[in-house]
Parts: structure tokens; sequence; C-alpha cells
């Protein structure tokens, strides 16, 4: 499930931001701001596709780096929101 | 008295020394700790060659060391060129020859872009902020620079005409233009716009906006002007993490785009936001549409509104004072103090109200051209009445009121304003034709509600092509930074044409409606 979770999110911005299927191009710990992949438009494109895809809800308080700025990141944040889901 | 940049940094320091002068995350720093190292990198600059007037390039995220190295530089007599850290390789090499730079001052998190230059450009001696002491050879580590040098200013020769900075811009010819701006332009306007915003040393205020973009270059220079504090952030990406800055740090001036300020409203609408203590909040770089002024008090009730226009060839052109934001919504204002203003129409004359014409601008703050570009600066800076003098005319399009108020109608050059940014259609189409595969591209800015305008290109393909819009996308995010890169591309047989041959973008623009 996880690896699946993360491969999604990685397929995802690849395609989406570096415009490749080369998986190399990415590394799961690799920062989108460190590595200039992602502006300020960009990260509102990324939690669109993580609440369509997952079915999760990000509120506006989430939007951090600590949340976003990975895969690793993201992967870790939208199973930590669907627990919550889960929870209630 | 100031009459250089840096003096400013020297005489807050001496008067406040123990006052925070910036806060960049994790990281506080007083006047006396900026000023220590700026006078450590300035003798470090001096040890590796730097003279009166050179060049001194930053390629740096919005760090503590980038804006330190700003007055680094100063101090050491140069005059820093602050290049985008989104900035690609080509790109970069272009800016680094064509300032002809004698020193690079980078980190270690874009030495992916900047290593191979290295090898290319034996005379560029690079200093790399890195926590790790392996680097490339050729590359030295910046702390290890600054280790044994003196925190005493070095001596300067420099005078107030001198160069201060080159600050790169798109134009519509292609290649990026650096900016000649002297320390007394520089200081003049640094000056009235301390004025009009009414700053004061109690202010924080606030930069997500690269230094490389002089919106967010001034940020840094008027807090160190009037000795308040800059609050340095890398950027907008993630706005909860501003919105904590906002509240943990006190900030009261708050400095932004309209793609920043329409990405505030769409958060605020989820759930409502506020932000009491800022005092001012400021627009430039596109213009704010008129229902933004309201909508941004609810968010802002305590602020000033300054809508503004400018251009980094005079900096700033005008503001509308906040209190004239009821009577004229739609207004950029009037000229910043100690300038002046003019609507002309084609024979030179001053246009009546409610006529359109192209504004002129006249004051200390009027760059000094372009470097080594003096076809180009003689396109913008036109003689003025006394002898000698010149004006800065903008080739945009303006209307005045009975009150003498400026109205922003348009451009006359087909550069496209996308997040604020501007971006040459030349620069883009150059990349697109460089793509094997591709035998014709045009590059039009097409609305869009976030980002002002967006970039979208029409292309046609060489018949054995299997090129998609992905590849094309990634082939140009090789090249260019990421806000330059089409968001669509349009496949076409062919691009249509006018009678002399060229692509007829009228004719594309039609397509659009």
């Amino acid at each position: 499930m996880n690896m699946t979770m993360k491969n999604i999110i990685r397929q995802y911005i690849l395609e989406n931001f570096l415009f490749t299927e080369d998986e190399s191009a990415l590394q799961y710990s690799d920062s989108f701001l460190d590595t200039g992949i992602i502006d300020s438009t960009g990260v509102l494109e990324i939690i669109l596709f993580i609440e369509e895809t997952f079915d999760i809800k990000v509120d506006d308080n989430e939007m951090l780096p600590s949340n976003l700025d990975s895969v690793d990141n993201l992967t870790e944040f939208v199973q930590r929101k669907q627990a919550q889901t889960v929870a209630a | 008295m100031s009459r250089l940049l840096q003096d400013t940094l020297l005489v807050t320091a001496a008067c406040h020394p123990d006052d925070t002068a910036l806060i960049a995350g994790d990281v506080r720093m007083s006047y006396r700790e900026v000023t220590d190292y700026a006078c450590r990198l300035a003798h470090a600059l001096k040890a590796r060659g730097v003279r009166r007037g050179d060049r001194v390039a930053i390629f740096m995220d919005n760090t503590w060391q980038c804006a330190l190295s700003i007055y680094g530089i100063l101090l050491a007599g140069g005059v820093f060129v602050v290049v985008n850290a989104q900035t690609k390789r080509d790109k970069l090499a272009f800016i680094l020859r064509d300032s002809d730079s004698r020193v690079l001052l980078s980190e270690k998190n874009l030495l992916r872009v900047f290593g191979p230059l290295v090898e290319q450009m034996p005379t560029l001696q690079v200093l790399c902020a890195s926590e790790s002491k392996t680097l490339p050879a050729g590359v030295e580590n910046l702390d290890d620079a600054l280790a044994d040098m003196p925190v005493q200013p070095p001596l300067q020769s420099t005078i107030s005409l001198d160069l201060a900075s080159l600050i790169y811009t798109s134009g519509s010819t292609g290649d990026p233009k650096g900016v000649m701006h002297t320390h007394q332009s520089m200081l003049f306007v640094l000056q009235s716009l301390v004025e009009y915003l009414r700053l004061e040393k109690t202010d924080r205020l606030l930069c997500v906006l690269p230094l490389a973009f002089d919106y967010g270059l001034y940020q840094l220079l008027m807090a160190v002007y009037t000795g308040a504090t800059l609050v340095l952030e890398r950027t907008f990406t993630y706005p909860a993490q501003i919105f904590n800055v906002l509240e943990n740090e006190g900030v009261t001036v708050f400095p932004g785009v309209p793609t920043i300020f329409a990405m505030l409203l769409a958060a605020h609408e989820r759930q409502p936001l506020c932000f009491a203590e800022v005092k001012r909040v400021t627009n430039t770089a596109a213009a704010l549409p008129a229902n933004f002024n309201t909508r941004l008090r609810e968010i802002f009730p305590n602020a000033d509104i300054y809508r503004m226009y400018g251009l980094t060839e005079c900096k700033r052109v005008s503001y509308l004072p906040p209190e004239q934001i009821q009577q004229k919504p739609e207004s950029v204002g009037i000229a910043i103090p100690g300038t002046e203003v003019m609507v002309l129409d084609a024979d030179g004359q001053p246009v009546k109200p409610g006529e359109v014409g192209t504004l002129y601008v006249r004051g200390s703050h009027v760059m000094l051209g372009y470097w080594n570009q003096p076809e180009k600066t003689a396109h913008m800076l036109k003689p003025g009445s006394l002898p000698g003098e010149r004006l800065l005319c903008t080739h945009d399009l303006f209307t005045v009121d009975e009150d003498g108020y400026l109205y922003f109608i348009g451009r006359t050059d087909d550069i496209i304003k996308s997040r604020g940014e501007k971006i040459s259609p030349l620069e883009v189409e150059t990349i697109l034709y460089g793509i094997l595969g591709i035998r014709e591209a045009a590059v039009l800015g097409v609305p869009d509600p976030l980002l002002g305008q967006a970039v979208k290109a029409f292309v046609s393909v060489m018949e054995d092509s299997t090129l998609s819009e992905g590849q094309i996308k990634k082939l140009c995010g090789d090249k260019l930074e990421a806000f330059m890169v089409p968001k669509y591309v349009t496949f076409l047989p062919e691009l249509p044409k006018s009678a002399n041959g060229k692509t007829d973008k009228k004719a594309l623009t039609a397509m659009l409606s």
C-alpha cells in the first residue's frame, strides 16, 4: 500500500512537474524547494491531486513544507489524514 | 550621512548594534552580526582580487547569506548581481559572462546548476555556502573563506556615481539585460520609498519575494535603511508557513504581487484569515484587481493598502496614497516623492485627461542604462529638456484623470506578465526552436485568474516527429525557469502567417477567443 501510494505520488510529480517518466529524476526524499521543482502555484495543483486521489481534505494550516515538500512528506501526510478520517 | 548604499548598514549598526536586523527561519541576526559578516566577506572578496567596480554574482535562494552578501560585495567596492535561484545553467552562464563577474557566491543546493560552469569559466572564482567540507575542485567553502577575516569595514574608494548593482530583467528582444543602478540612484529611490510607505524603525518587513527581483531586494534595503527588521522567507509556496511567520514574528509590512494576494484570498474564503498587526500591504509587478482592495481589508483590517507601479529601469514610478483608495480604486496613483511623471502623445505633448499616451519618468531614480547595450538603452532613455538629462520612456500606455492620477492601460511590447514576472515570448520561442522536431513556434500570454497571464505555446512539428506536449514542457523546463515553461502547448499543422511571411500572432490570438 505505502509503496503504491508513494509511487502514485512520485509518478504524478514526474509527469506534471518534471515532464518525464524517468524515475531516477526524483528521489522520494528530494525537497521540492531545494530542487526547484515546484513553485507557489504548483503546490495548489499537488493539493488538488492528493485531495482527489486519496479522498482527503487539506486545511490551509497544513500547507507546510513538513507535510508537502517531498514525496516522503506527502505520503506520510496523506496516511496521517486517512487514519484521522478512519478514526473519526 | 549615507552617500553609498552600504553606509546605511554601517550607520544603523553604529546606532543600534543589538537590534534585530534579520530573521530567516531559525536564524536571527543583530545589526552588529550582519555588519561583521558583511565586512568579513568584503575582505575575503578583496583578497580574491575584487576591485572597485568589479561585478560579483550571487546565485542563492532567499537565504540570510544571500541578503548579507549584497552588503559584503558593496563594502568590497563591488557591484552586486543577484541571479534568481530558479535560473537554469545556460542563462546563468549568459549572465556571468555578460556581467563579466569575477566571483560567484552560491550554495550547495545549486551546485547541480552551476557546477559544470566552474570548469568552463576558469577565471571565475566560486565561493559556496555549504555545511559539507567536500566540494568539487575550483569551488571554495564560503565559511572557510571568511574564517580569519577582520570585521572592520575595508577602506572605500567608491563614490556615489559608481555602480552599485546590475539587475537582470527580461526584455522583448530575448536575452536578459543588466539594468545599471548607481549608489546615488538606489539611495535616492530608497529614501523616496521609505517616505511614502511611512516606514519606521519598529517595522517588521516580510520578504517572500526573491531578492533577485528588485521588489524583494528593496525590502532588505528599506529595512536596513530604517533600522527595521527583515523577516526573510524563501517563498510563498507553503502559505501556512507564511501565516505562522506573520503571527509569530509580528510582521507589520506585507509586500506581495497579485498572484500571492489571489492565493491569500482563496485561502481566506475556505477558512477566514486575519492578521491584525500588519499595518501596510503593498502591491506592484502587475495590476491589482480593484475588488481586491476591499477584500484584502478583511484579512488585514488595520492595514493601509498601497497600489503601486514600477519597472526595474527606475525601480518604482508611482503609488496611490492609501487615503485615496476609495475614491480612485483603479488608479496606481502619483509619482513617488521627488520625481515626476508625464503621459505624452505621439508628438511629445501631454495628453488631456482620459486620453491614452505613453508614460515618461523623470528623476534621480532612472537607471544609467543597460549594461553593454547602448542601442537598447537608447530605446528606453530619451533626451530631456535640460542638457544631458535623460527621461525614461516606459513604453507603457496610461491615462491620467483630472487630478493627475495615473491609470495603467497596457503594454506596447509583447512581454508576458505571469505571477508578476516578466517573460519574453522570444526567449521561450528560442528554446522551442532549439527542440529537435519543432518546425515553428510562437508564444502568447493568455488570461489566467491566478497567474495574471499564463504562457501558451503554438507549435508545428516535423512530419516524423513524435513530440508530445509533456516532452516539450520537459525540454523547456531544462532551459527555462519554471514560470517561463508553457502551461499550454497547442499543435497546429502550420502557424498562420502575415503578408510578409512572419508568424501572425494576431491570428493566433483570434483563435483563442
